[in-house]
């Protein structure tokens, strides 16, 4: 993985955010900040402590990153409770909640819980705070998942933790629940310089529109998500067919997902099934890593499509927005956080919601190219890696200082 | 002389757990939530939209307008006078008082569609200087040109209605400096009908005529 410096964002977000990181992280000289979550590898959680460890340290930041242990049945409990906190129904006896208690006392005593801000991400290590009453310091947990419709008894059982810690933080006001404790929205982000958001040549672009034989002199509208049927695949095509009636467009349809997944081979075959012989329509399934491939075909597009009947944040709309497409997508989820309706994308409902606006943005295209430069503007002000960063100096800080207006 | 010192405006936000789904646990809602949550639903929406649109701020009116379909509240929440306010509470009695009265005609409560809550959120504000210190109205303007917008808004917006400071920093300096009528025409301005960026330009035209 790259690793950056802040400095190198400075040319996107200003010299001004740059400058504010380092003066917030100033004001955190001599408290230390000690990460702890379930693996290093893997997953978005590892891979955003990955980027912004380093660079925490590197402003000034004493920043650490611990990990718990864990054998295969304790992880075996842990996925469960992460399918129940998405509502999938799961059974956990009494037996697995007690294990899963004594593998976090065991941590709690073998670990060397060194930080002052002791940060613990998801319910994996969320017991540790058991150790506050004797260590004292300053406890925060982050929820990275979607905690909107929790099932019950497992919600029970952590808020009973939850409610130990001095903060907690959720990605989606939807994820906010009625809690003893202040409750702190951060929202995740992507990051500019990698190699699925950074700047593409013309020439690079044109090169992987060449490479699927799609038409870059005619409108293009893509959806890029994993083939499944919570992205409404079909839903796109049978969109895309009502505007084409009147608006000449090309669609383009790409994503991966694992091939000896059943329920991803079938949703492939149904959309090749639906697409039949149009020529305008191209299926692409990509390998893992076609992270510029991906930006390529975002930024070639004119319209980008989220037709998704569930979404958690929809980090996909977030990359499209940055690339200043017009992006319509359904109002679900974490999206509706990242488009204000007509004002820097389009939120739909419906099939016939999304043929009408696509036809709408192809016949106005500066309308469109406006939501574009608003969407943009509204991912690099609150969705970039770097608002990230300042947003968790912020939480710290903000351990330390409980007025609601605190000068610096 | 009395130099001006500009500040920069962080914001942390907080979820209250609190949600409303239809206009009553709205109304409820903004009665019990704290006043940073009220300066964070009305003027959120500056930061987001100063490129394209110079409409009014406001969550609530949005959620109304848009989610609940009740357009003529929404428009009344819209278009609620923020200037003429003097700090959150009386802003929030303001919205109160339009929603009562829009309850008051009994017409059946609409819930609206699941997963379209209004969720309550606060605010924290952290205030930095920004180092850029003005000694005289050239030094201002030179200042105010590559402001961000961030910083515009705490001085005319949040300086005035959250730290209840009687009017807006500009004016009370540009008063310091003897210049009474460039600190009316702008502690006379309602900056709500601005983009922030038509806002920098027209103080800046202000400052020009009358500095």
């Amino acid at each position: 993985m790259d690793k950056f410096k802040i400095e190198d964002y400075e040319k996107i977000v200003g010299k001004s955010v740059i400058e504010e990181i380092y003066l917030l992280a100033d004001k955190l000289k001599g408290k230390s900040i000690q990460n702890i979550n379930s693996t290093t590898v893997g997953g978005g959680v590892a891979e955003i402590l990955n980027k912004i460890v380093p660079i925490l340290n590197q402003i000034g930041v004493d920043a650490g990153w611990d990990v718990i242990k864990g054998d295969e049945k304790f992880f075996s409990i842990t996925k469960k409770m992460h399918n129940a906190l998405h509502s999938v129904q799961v059974e956990i006896s009494d037996e697995e909640l007690k294990y899963f208690l004594d593998v976090n006392r065991f941590n709690a005593e073998e670990m060397n819980l060194y930080g002052d801000v002791i940060f613990i991400h998801d319910p994996q290590p969320i017991a540790l705070i058991e150790k506050k009453k004797e260590i004292g310091k300053k406890w925060v947990w982050r929820c990275h998942i979607d905690f909107s419709k929790p099932d019950k008894r497992i919600w029970m059982f952590l808020k009973d933790y939850i409610e130990k810690y001095n903060s907690s933080v959720f990605s989606a006001p939807a994820f906010s629940k009625k809690l003893s404790i202040r409750q702190v929205l951060i929202s995740p982000s992507i990051d500019p310089l990698s190699d699925k958001n950074k700047e593409l040549s013309e020439d690079f672009i044109d090169s992987i529109f060449e490479k699927y034989k799609i038409d870059r002199e005619r409108p293009v509208i893509t959806q890029i998500s994993r083939f499944d049927y919570l992205k409404d695949p079909i839903g796109v095509i049978k969109a895309y067919r009502l505007a084409k009636k009147y608006v000449d467009c090309q669609l383009v349809l790409a994503g991966g997902g694992a091939t000896d997944d059943p329920e991803g081979k079938e949703v492939l075959e149904k959309i090749r099934t639906e697409a039949e012989s149009d020529k305008d329509i191209f299926i692409l399934f990509l390998p893992p890593a076609s992270n510029l491939e991906i930006n390529a075909l975002q930024r070639g597009s004119d319209i980008i499509l989220q037709k998704s009947l569930k979404e958690g944040f929809g980090l996909t709309v977030t990359e499209s927005l940055w690339k200043a497409k017009p992006v319509i997508a359904s109002a679900v989820g974490g999206i509706t956080l990242q488009i204000t309706h007509k004002y820097s994308g389009i939120l739909t409902y419906s099939i016939e919601g999304t043929a009408f606006w696509i036809k709408q943005l192809l016949s106005e295209p500066e309308y469109a190219h406006k939501l574009g430069l608003n969407g943009k503007e509204n991912v690099k002000n609150k969705f970039l890696i770097t608002r990230h960063i300042e947003d968790y100096l912020l939480l710290f800080l903000s351990l330390y200082n409980e007025n609601d207006i605190i000068y610096l | 002389m009395k130099k001006f010192h500009f500040y920069n405006s962080l914001t942390e936000v907080e979820l209250l757990g609190i949600k409303a789904k239809n206009l009553e646990e709205l109304l409820d809602g903004i009665k019990i939530v704290p006043e940073s949550s009220i300066y964070h639903h009305t003027h959120k929406f500056l930061h987001q939209h100063f490129f394209l649109s110079p409409e009014p701020p406001s969550d609530f009116a949005f959620w109304v307008s848009n989610i609940l379909k009740e357009y003529r509240l929404g428009e009344k929440l819209a278009s609620i006078n923020i200037i003429q306010f003097h700090n959150l509470n009386e802003l929030r009695n303001g919205l109160i008082g339009i929603i009562e009265d829009h309850l008051k005609d009994e017409q059946p409560l609409v819930n609206c569609p699941p997963s379209n809550d209004f969720h309550f959120m606060g605010c924290k504000s952290f205030l930095l200087p920004t180092g850029d210190v003005a000694s005289d109205l050239k030094e201002f303007k030179e200042i105010l040109k590559r402001l961000s917008v961030n910083s515009l808004c705490f001085h005319i917006f949040e300086a005035k209605i959250r730290l209840e400071r009687k009017e807006n920093d500009f004016s009370v300096w540009f008063r310091l400096l003897g210049k009474e009528e460039l600190a009316d025409r702008i502690s006379t301005l309602d900056p709500y009908t601005y983009t922030l960026e038509g806002l920098r330009k027209k103080i800046l035209s202000l400052v020009e005529r009358y500095g």
